[in-house]
């Protein structure tokens, strides 16, 4: 890992001694040289059916020069950093004043290296096929979909202000699906370390939530108390994360967080913080800003946005670390958010049938009537400052009563204000696992535990 | 070494490893972008990048390497660690793959570009977008943004059958949006859709789409709907305008004919789809009026190309004729499976991605109406225009969007403006129930389609019009 590192730093280094020289010592330049080595291994129908892998480090080279900036990147090392240099250094000069330029991110060493699991950096293509043979083989003979992956991404910033960092993060996940011919259960985990991830525990898990949830029953849509399973959670921190605590859209007074209000319930707590052993991301943003512990609701109240340099600098604030390559035209955003439970975070273990895990069926337990949700699928913003979502359940929803799990539902879709969702007094529990989810795109990791929510407003059917 | 040269490098290399078959693209993409906010270039990027990715395939098992290094010894490399991640896929197999016969192809394409918008100045671009939006943040926008977009592609693609074909793809488009906050909620209203028009031409698109001509207006609409009346709630006729019928043909025609889906090959993540191979050639897909095209042969539509990232020449084909199910979007190995005679519709987000099905452009063919006359034939009816949210389950049945804005339909007449218009239903359903269908079709481009893992975006093209459906639930809330 640190020849790795040490040969990025190297890039970075040359790439500003190649801005001195095209554009002058007044040139103000940061660099991210960032390596990713990506290996995928997907199933569907139980077979190995997509296998996939690359390495590719790109380099990013953001310019200011005589008050104007430009962004430009390349994949293409050796020669390829000149023109990247040269294009970048044209481009700068041709664009317009930049009057709220923010400056470059000081000397600031970040506060770890990131968290490295050797054993996903070395993982082989067969290493990802067993674990995907055992999901099939855990499944019940249930056709399977789904896929193993090893993430190992390196990075080294500096800038022309003398801010230099170096770090790097593994992640090993697992997502899979069982299917009946009514029904699909889910199974996902995300890790630095490879040895976490056991096909075999999530195919047993996503086994037993399909054949728990054969031949559902539709049930009037309406407002239900629910029990949302880590994985539905997630989904509410993601739309949090992007409309509600982006720093470019607070200032826009297009979102919802109004700073110091208790605006959710007092069991609501949002934290970012890449400094823990088990946490995934970089030490540090593509501003080079160094990532810390951030709290964006603490015990209910809303504490802060998410800022890079620009968004902090019109805000009278610092940067949270939360800048991003889109950050100047979307708005910062805090893609490591985890929902950290009132009470300490217990282990848990496997149950029989389709909850989760235990955590979630202590939740259930205290539920007289409502649903227990596996899964948000599809869900996109109606209007973003009061943050009403449409989407629909997907993996699993079952009626409870008297606390006990008694019938498979049909999928819902929903409309609902999300931070109506988690008003004051509308959570009536916070599970105490926190499961790390596989994010989709890009560089998220969001983390949560299961919660349960006094109502949640499904506007239709399955049948319409 | 030529780009050729090493794509054949990485060819021969995947097949001494083993592979019974093997392809390899060697692309080099350029992308630029500018946006632009209340009057002012927020951030113009360049972005370059150039690789290989080699696909291997080991008895019916698939392996794909990809690397941003040209040189022989690399792209030899790719060649063999592709066969190797083929041959770990064998231990967990699958059916027989045989890939649908493709007659190997030498030739070189370009789609058409009558100014290459790379090389219009940066700083006519930027005045573009800083006066139009400008414009919009004096008639009333809070946040005035506008964008564009350029990529230009080139390919070289080389299989173990002999196909040995370059490509050159030229894309763009620009779009502008207002938005209002209000104190509860936001307004916006895009032109000419939302992130804009695309297509596989050159400037003179964005020349055409004329965004000074329309800032003020959607300024000015964008602030009148902050006290418009909602949408009424309930049953109702429903007419579409042809912006938001392409984005409903996409989410609902357009993913659930991919083969992929139908074969279960992406139930893990996008989903599967509502449609049974079984019934393909009898099924009732919409009414009389529903006739849907998959042509990537469509000059200046934003998916088009000469062929597909299989060497798969593009050609035009039905997928839903007078109302019935007759076509998908397939690849030469899923069309194999299916038992199936054509591919054509696989493509790749760069050379560091493996190629799958995609749409290409997937739309409506023309009616026999107008607006007008859709419009004077409605008594009672909401007209919606310019997606706002879209959302649709796994299979691609259960659906809801929003729009930008809604208007009564009273007597024939077009009346008030209508806010947070949204609208729900069921794919067949809906598309039977639609009775009128306008000939004014527009191409519109979609240029940020998601779907695999590790995810990929694609660029695909809606022939749409108009049209109007009946008894369809609008003015779903929270």
């Amino acid at each position: 890992m640190s020849t790795t590192v040490d040969t990025q730093l190297d890039v970075a280094s040359r790439v500003l001694d190649l801005v001195r020289d095209a554009a002058g010592s007044g040139a103000e330049a940061e660099v991210l040289v960032s390596r990713q080595e990506l290996a995928l291994t997907r199933f569907a129908n139980s077979y190995i059916h997509q296998n996939v892998a690359d390495a590719v480090t790109h380099v990013r080279l953001r310019l200011h020069l005589e008050g104007r900036t430009a962004v430009g990147s390349s994949t293409q090392l050796g020669d390829g950093l000149r023109d990247l240099v040269d294009r970048t250094v044209a481009a700068t000069r041709l664009s317009p004043l930049d009057p709220g330029w923010p400056g470059l991110t000081p000397p600031s060493p970040p506060p770890t290296s990131g968290n490295v699991d050797e054993a996903t950096v070395a993982a082989t293509p067969d290493e990802r096929a067993l674990r995907v043979r055992a999901f099939i083989d855990a499944a019940s003979g249930l056709n399977t979909a789904g896929y193993f992956r090893t993430n190992y991404v390196s990075a080294a910033f500096a800038n022309s202000a003398g801010q230099s960092a170096a770090g790097a993060m593994t992640e090993a996940a697992m997502d899979g699906i069982a299917r009946t011919a009514t029904s699909d259960g889910v199974a996902r985990l995300a890790s630095v370390r490879l040895a976490d991830i056991d096909g075999s525990v999530l195919g047993t898990r996503a086994a037993a939530k399909a054949l728990a949830s054969q031949n559902p029953v539709e049930l009037p849509p309406g407002q239900y108390e629910v029990v949302l399973e880590s994985d539905a959670v997630v989904d509410l921190l993601r739309n949090f994360a992007m409309w509600g605590f982006n720093g470019k859209a607070y200032l826009e007074r297009r979102s919802f967080a109004q700073l110091g209000e208790r605006q959710f319930d007092e069991a609501v707590t949002f934290v970012e913080d890449v400094t823990t052993p088990r946490a995934l991301g970089l030490p540090f943003d593509v501003e080079g800003t160094p990532k810390r512990r951030v709290e964006f609701v603490a015990n209910g109240v809303t504490r802060t946005v998410a800022h890079d340099r620009r968004t902090a600098a019109q805000a009278g604030t610092e940067s949270t670390g939360n800048a991003h390559p889109a950050a100047r035209a979307f708005g910062p955003i805090p893609l490591g958010m985890t929902m950290v439970p009132p009470g300490p975070e217990m282990p848990t273990e496997e149950v029989a049938g389709p909850a989760a895990d235990l955590s979630v069926m202590a939740l259930v337990s205290g539920v007289r009537r409502g649903l227990l949700v596996t899964d948000f699928w599809y869900t996109r913003v109606l209007d973003p400052r009061p943050l009403v979502i449409t989407g629909l359940t997907r993996n699993g929803v079952w009626l409870i009563e008297d606390g006990e799990i008694t019938t498979p539902v049909k999928n819902f879709r929903f409309t609902q204000a999300y931070p109506q969702a988690l008003a004051p007094g509308a959570v009536l529990g916070v599970g105490t696992h926190l499961v790390a989810q596989p994010g989709d795109w890009g560089s998220e990791s969001f983390v949560a535990p299961a919660v349960r929510l006094g109502s949640w407003n499904f506007t239709g059917g399955a049948s319409g | 070494m030529t780009h050729f040269d090493a794509a054949t490098a990485a060819v021969e290399a995947a097949l001494a490893a083993g592979a019974r078959y093997a392809d390899a693209r060697v692309m080099h993409r350029r992308h630029e972008s500018m946006n632009a906010r209340n009057g002012e270039i927020e951030e113009l990027t360049q972005n370059e990048d150039a690789g290989i990715g080699v696909r291997a395939l080991v008895g019916s098992s698939w392996g794909f390497f990809a690397v941003p290094d040209l040189t022989a010894a690399a792209a030899r490399k790719a060649g063999a660690t592709a066969t190797a991640i083929a041959k770990a896929s064998t231990g967990v197999p699958g059916p027989q793959v045989d890939l649908v016969a493709v007659t190997a192809t030498v030739d070189s394409w370009a789609s058409t570009c009558e100014i290459d918008p790379l090389t219009v100045a940066l700083s006519d671009k930027g005045d573009l977008l800083s006066r139009a939006t400008a414009e919009s943040r004096k008639h009333g926008a809070d946040v005035a943004e506008g964008i564009y977009q350029i990529w230009d592609t080139r390919k070289w693609f080389v299989s173990s059958e002999g196909h040995r074909i370059d490509q050159h793809l030229r894309e763009c488009g620009a779009g502008i949006s207002a938005t209002v906050v209000g104190e509860s909620e936001t307004q916006r209203r895009s032109y000419p859709s939302y992130r804009g028009q695309y297509g596989t031409r050159g400037w003179e698109l964005v020349n055409e789409i004329d965004l000074g001509a329309h800032a003020a207006r959607i300024a000015e609409e964008a602030r009148a709907l902050l006290t418009a009346p909602l949408c009424p709630q309930g049953e109702t006729t429903l007419i579409l305008g042809g912006e938001q019928l392409a984005l409903q043909i996409h989410e609902s025609v357009g993913h659930a004919i991919e083969l992929d889906r139908i074969l279960g090959w992406e139930a893990g993540y996008a989903g599967t789809s509502w449609l049974d191979l079984a019934k393909l050639g009898s099924l009732r897909y919409g009414s009389d009026l529903m006739n849907i095209t998959i042509d990537p042969t469509i000059p200046g539509a934003l998916g088009s190309f000469g062929y597909d990232d299989e060497g798969t020449p593009a050609a035009p084909r039905h997928a839903v004729r007078n109302g019935t199910w007759v076509g998908v979007l397939a690849g030469r190995d899923s069309a194999g499976v299916a038992g199936l005679d054509y591919a054509g519709s696989v493509r790749a987000d760069g050379w560091s991605r493996l190629p799958m099905v995609r749409m290409t452009n997937v739309g409506l063919q023309p009616g026999p109406h107008t607006l007008e006359e859709i419009i004077s034939a409605t008594e009672d009816g909401v007209y919606m225009d310019i997606n706002r949210s879209w959302s649709i389950d796994d299979k691609r049945l259960n659906f809801q969007f929003g729009c930008e804005v809604g208007y009564e339909v009273k007597n024939g007449q077009l009346g008030r403006m209508l806010r947070n218009p949204t609208y729900t239903g069921i794919g067949p359903q809906f598309w039977q129930s639609m009775d009128m269908l306008s000939s004014e079709i527009v191409t519109w481009g979609t240029p940020n389609c998601g779907k695999g893992q590790p995810g990929q975006v694609g660029h695909t093209g809606h022939p749409a019009a108009p049209a109007r459906f009946t008894n369809v639930r609008v003015g779903v809330r929270g």
